[in-house]
């Protein structure tokens, strides 16, 4: 059986910021159900260790948290992007089109390209 | 720097760090109840559902170690936990604890409290900057046995001209007679060149010191005070700069105070202490003819920056080599004249040295002792806590953790104890200076600085490191199964450590044997040195001093010549012998007052024999002391041939001398001396003829037996230095003030100062030997208690651990006596083999002091024979309480009870 790909580190926390900007507020658990259905079922994210991440933005000062309810009413702790997270979103997602950009063009070169 | 970021964040975190915890554990418990909600609604039954959750979580328990090991600091937090145990496990015990302090603080305040000394005194000896370039420069004469015979002005300028010094300089030290206010006072000067503070290295906190480019002859008449003689003499006066000082009748501009903490450098305490300096180019008159043979002054000085001692040395051997083709008739080939750059550092030390090694050898040994106890205390403590080891094992522990466990307790106990040993070495400071002798250098700036505390600290953590771990180790090694089943019956961990812990007392009892054996050695030396014939009778004698000023004006001295002296002394004699009490009285120079003269080259002359010391040669240099004829009947030397001086012995009479026996021995071997002719002088013609012969006496140093001594007529020579002698039933509190008046009758401008038996002087000669030697006794004392209660507390732990046998062994009908032997020979055992060790290591030790001691072989039978009995006994009652213990044990309660 073939394994899921594990998260690149690193890269979990740019999906976080990612989907805070898109979807806007959010508590935990929404967060790793909305990676989880972007990414499709192909990644395996252990959902607890979404939280320790949480924790470590914040601290940072990438997002914030708040109380709020949630669609069912339940009180739940809201996450949001700050104006230094989306700073940081902005930075980090220019750094890893430039990567993937690199990589892609290493995969597209074939032996007969070379001078 | 990332690194060090991380660290303060996660240092930051440390305080934060349950706060974060609680809230992961929420927020971990809020996602449950999301995702079992969206597994219910997905038709799972509740169970099911919660059970997916938590799955797809994952460990929560493991997310939240691995979140908080990320954050924080878990060695330190690890440290934190163990310190709170551990203080919790000592104040559960605080017998225990208590005992292992107290001992610990006995150890290392001892230890500091020595390394205190050896800190001011032998690694910081010079309170100087960039001491390390600091030289003595020692000239010799080995060829006719001649140490330190000083430089002349000619030789002087030669080192200048060497191009390897920065500055070179000459001092002398004597007396001045302070006059002007009420009485007249003694200073205690030094002349010097006036490079010789430049060369030190240290500048006036008033005015100015001498200036380096002053190149007057003779005497320049400025001085400069030390702070204690400016507040003492002048009430601190602020415009003392503008005051001039009447010194010896002569006048001088004062042109510069000394800050409070210079220390002049020195040999005796009196030349640290010194009051007052006078500087000159010691070339011209009141100086002797700078010729090249007239030695004069000690040189010090200072080496060009970056120059070691060595490659100095070598470029001096050049210039000796040079010099004595140059002036082959002042340095014939036999003396064998040679200059040595000594260290400053060392020749401050001097002979102390080697006492302050032995001492700190000797702390040391009790500090080995304190720790080998305490190391017995928590084996002992090992086995009372095997059962609560075992089960934090069984929990899983790991071993490393239990050994850091163990450690921390260990560490809190030794460094508790040496942070108690500071603090009662701190507030007892001024009780125990007063022991210390005032001939040790630097005595004023012992002190409890930070680096003695930093050593303190240092010493306690290796220690409790070194001597914790094998007990831990020991302690967390231990076998599970075994100790839970069986804990108190003996099990294998413990008897490997109750084989640890019979060495440790082993090697306890080996230590204190060897502090023993110095003691004694030490003891035996002092006592033979108290009982030794000195060769003079010190009971009842008071010796009083006074100075003859010495005016560089040779028209104001009032004491040019031998008979003006004669006069003023025979009326002080006359009237000193009508003070109540007094039966005799002489009068000498400094030198001639047994064991309270430093040795001072002054006093040595040139013995030129008559016939066999041609022109040319090098004569030997011998010690010289002027006395009154009463001096030899009041101090009780007896003559051997010939006759003492006598009366009608004047300044115009042919001069004549009296010898001891050990010149006679030395000079005229096989001959006859008396009839005799000598010269004590180089330049000057008069012959003196040699009437007497008197028996050795140890006025040198009681160590020492015979040293040959010239004793000249008060009456035919001049001296400043004066020590009036008295003998009889005399009140010491009041003998001064009535010799003064009786001096200051003859003239009211002589001072008179330091009033002393000579028993006191005696005995103030032998103030290091008597401080090692109650040091070293104090500590060997120590030792012993240690060693006692060690062999003690291993008995008693024995005793308890064979109870079981014992019980057996009288129940099976063995005889009380029976177990009572048992126990002791035991005890004995123990004691034989640190016996054999301690010999061992003393006769080691006895040869390294061998120089400390006298009178008694460093293989001293009676020393070694009495001390191990000594041991043997103390080893023995300290077995015998368990032993008596063990003997009533009741093998009934006993065997029950299991």
């Amino acid at each position: 059986m073939k394994e899921k790909p594990d998260v690149l580190q690193g890269t979990l926390a740019l999906m976080v910021l990612k989907t805070l900007d898109v979807i806007g507020p959010q508590h935990g658990w929404g967060i790793a159900r909305r990676i989880e259905q972007i990414s499709g079922d192909l990644l395996a994210v252990n959902q607890g260790t979404l939280y320790p991440l949480l924790l470590k933005l914040e601290h940072e000062g990438s997002i914030a948290s708040g109380w709020g309810a949630s669609e069912n009413n339940r009180r739940a702790r809201f996450y949001r992007l700050t104006a230094a997270g989306r700073k940081q979103l902005q930075s980090e997602t220019r750094d890893w089109e430039q990567t993937a950009a690199i990589i892609a063009r290493f995969f597209k070169v074939k032996a007969e390209d070379l001078p | 720097m990332r690194l060090l970021r991380r660290f303060f964040s996660r240092l930051l975190n440390f305080g934060a760090g349950r706060r974060a915890d609680k809230r992961l554990q929420e927020e971990l418990a809020e996602h449950l109840v999301f995702q079992t909600d969206e597994n219910l609604r997905a038709g799972m039954s509740p169970a099911e559902a919660r059970r997916q959750a938590v799955l797809k979580l994952g460990a929560a328990a493991a997310i939240r170690e691995d979140h908080h090991a990320e954050q924080s600091l878990p060695f330190v937090e690890n440290l934190f936990f163990d310190l709170k145990y551990a203080v919790r496990m000592l104040l559960r015990s605080p017998g225990f604890a208590f005992i292992a302090i107290a001992t610990m603080a006995l150890g290392v305040g001892a230890t500091t409290a020595i390394y205190s000394v050896i800190d001011a005194t032998l690694l910081h000896p010079l309170p100087y900057p960039n001491p390390s370039e600091l030289v003595r420069i020692q000239d010799d004469l080995p060829g006719v046995g001649a140490q330190d015979v000083s430089v002349s002005v000619p030789e002087w300028k030669d080192l200048e001209n060497s191009g390897i010094f920065q500055y070179v300089a000459l001092d002398y030290f004597a007396s001045m007679n302070l006059t002007g206010s009420a009485q007249p006072t003694r200073i205690a000067y030094k002349g010097v060149t006036p490079n010789y503070f430049a060369m030190l290295g240290v500048g006036a906190q008033l005015g100015r010191t001498f200036d380096p480019g002053d190149h007057t002859p003779g005497v320049i008449p400025e001085v400069v005070l030390s702070d204690g003689l400016w507040k003492s003499a002048f009430g601190a006066d602020p415009n003392i700069l503008e005051k001039t000082v009447r010194l010896d009748q002569d006048v001088y501009q004062v042109v510069g105070v000394m800050p409070p903490g210079f220390r002049d450098q020195g040999q005796t305490s009196e030349e640290r202490n010194m009051e007052l300096w006078v500087a000159g180019g010691f070339a011209a008159f009141p100086f002797p003819p700078a010729l090249r043979n007239s030695r004069f002054g000690t040189a010090f000085a200072r080496l060009k920056p970056g120059l070691s001692v060595a490659s100095a040395q070598a470029h001096i051997d050049a210039l000796v080599a040079s010099l004595k083709k140059q002036y082959p008739e002042h340095y014939p080939a036999q003396a064998a004249w040679n200059v040595r750059l000594i260290p400053l550092a060392e020749t401050v030390v001097g002979n102390l040295r080697q006492s302050l090694f032995l001492l700190f050898g000797a702390v040391g040994l009790v500090l080995l002792i304190s720790c080998v106890n305490v190391a017995n205390l928590l084996l002992a403590r090992a086995s009372a806590r095997g059962r609560e080891i075992a089960v934090r094992q069984a929990l899983g522990a790991a071993r490393m953790r239990l050994i850091r466990q163990l450690l921390t307790e260990s560490l809190l106990l030794f460094l508790l104890g040496g942070i108690t040993g500071c603090a009662v070495l701190f507030f007892a400071r001024k009780f125990l200076l007063q022991f210390i002798p005032e001939s040790l250098p630097r005595l004023n700036d012992i002190s409890i600085s930070w680096g003695v505390l930093a050593f303190a600290i240092v010493v306690s953590v290796v220690a409790g490191t070194i001597f914790g771990l094998a007990p831990a180790w020991l302690t967390s090694g231990l076998n599970l199964t075994e100790t839970l089943r069986q804990e108190g019956r003996g099990s294998s961990g413990s008897r490997r450590r109750s084989r640890l812990r019979r060495g440790l007392v082993i090697g306890e009892l080996a230590l204190s044997l060897v502090l023993m054996i110095a003691a004694g050695l030490l003891l035996r030396s002092f006592s033979d040195l108290y009982r030794v014939n000195p060769g003079f009778n010190p009971g009842r004698v008071m010796a009083i001093e006074t100075w003859l000023p010495f005016p560089n004006d040779p028209k104001a001295n009032i004491y040019s010549t031998p008979t003006q002296e004669a006069v003023m002394l025979r009326e002080v004699l006359r009237r000193n012998r009508t003070i109540p009490g007094v039966e005799e009285t002489a009068v000498g120079d400094v030198a001639a007052l047994p064991l309270g003269h430093v040795k001072d080259d002054l006093n040595m002359f040139p013995l030129i024999r008559e016939g066999q010391d041609l022109p040319g040669s090098q004569p030997p240099l011998i010690a010289t002391s002027l006395v009154s004829p009463e001096y030899f009947h009041l101090l009780g030397m007896t003559l051997l041939r010939g006759r003492l001086f006598v009366d009608q012995d004047l300044e115009s009479t042919p001069l004549i001398a009296v010898i001891n026996q050990a010149a006679a021995r030395t000079y005229w071997p096989n001959q006859d001396p008396v009839g005799k002719r000598v010269r004590l002088s180089a330049s000057k013609p008069d012959w003196t003829t040699i009437v007497g012969v008197i028996a050795d006496a140890r006025t040198e140093s009681l160590a020492d037996a015979a040293i040959p001594q010239v004793y000249l007529n008060i009456y035919q020579r001049l001296s400043n230095d004066l020590a009036f002698f008295l003998r009889g039933p005399v009140d010491p509190a009041t003998i001064a003030a009535q010799v003064r008046t009786q001096i200051q009758a003859v003239d009211p401008n002589l001072p008179v100062f330091r009033a002393e038996t000579l028993n006191d002087v005696l005995s103030s000669s032998l103030s290091v030997r008597r401080f090692s030697l109650e040091m070293v006794a104090l500590f060997a004392a120590t030792a012993l208690l240690l060693a006692g209660l060690g062999i003690y507390g291993t008995i008693s732990y024995l005793v308890n651990e064979q109870s079981r046998e014992i019980a057996i062994r009288l129940a099976l009908g063995a005889s009380r006596s029976n177990i009572l032997r048992m126990v002791l020979r035991q005890g004995l055992s123990l004691a034989g083999a640190g016996a054999v060790l301690g010999v061992a290591g003393a006769l080691i030790v006895s040869h390294l002091m061998a120089g400390l001691l006298f009178g008694v072989s460093p293989n001293d039978l009676l020393t070694f024979v009495g001390v191990t009995v000594v041991l043997t006994v103390v080893a023995l009652a300290a077995s015998c309480i368990p032993a008596l213990r063990a003997m009533r044990l009741d093998p009934m309660t006993m065997l029950h009870s299991e």
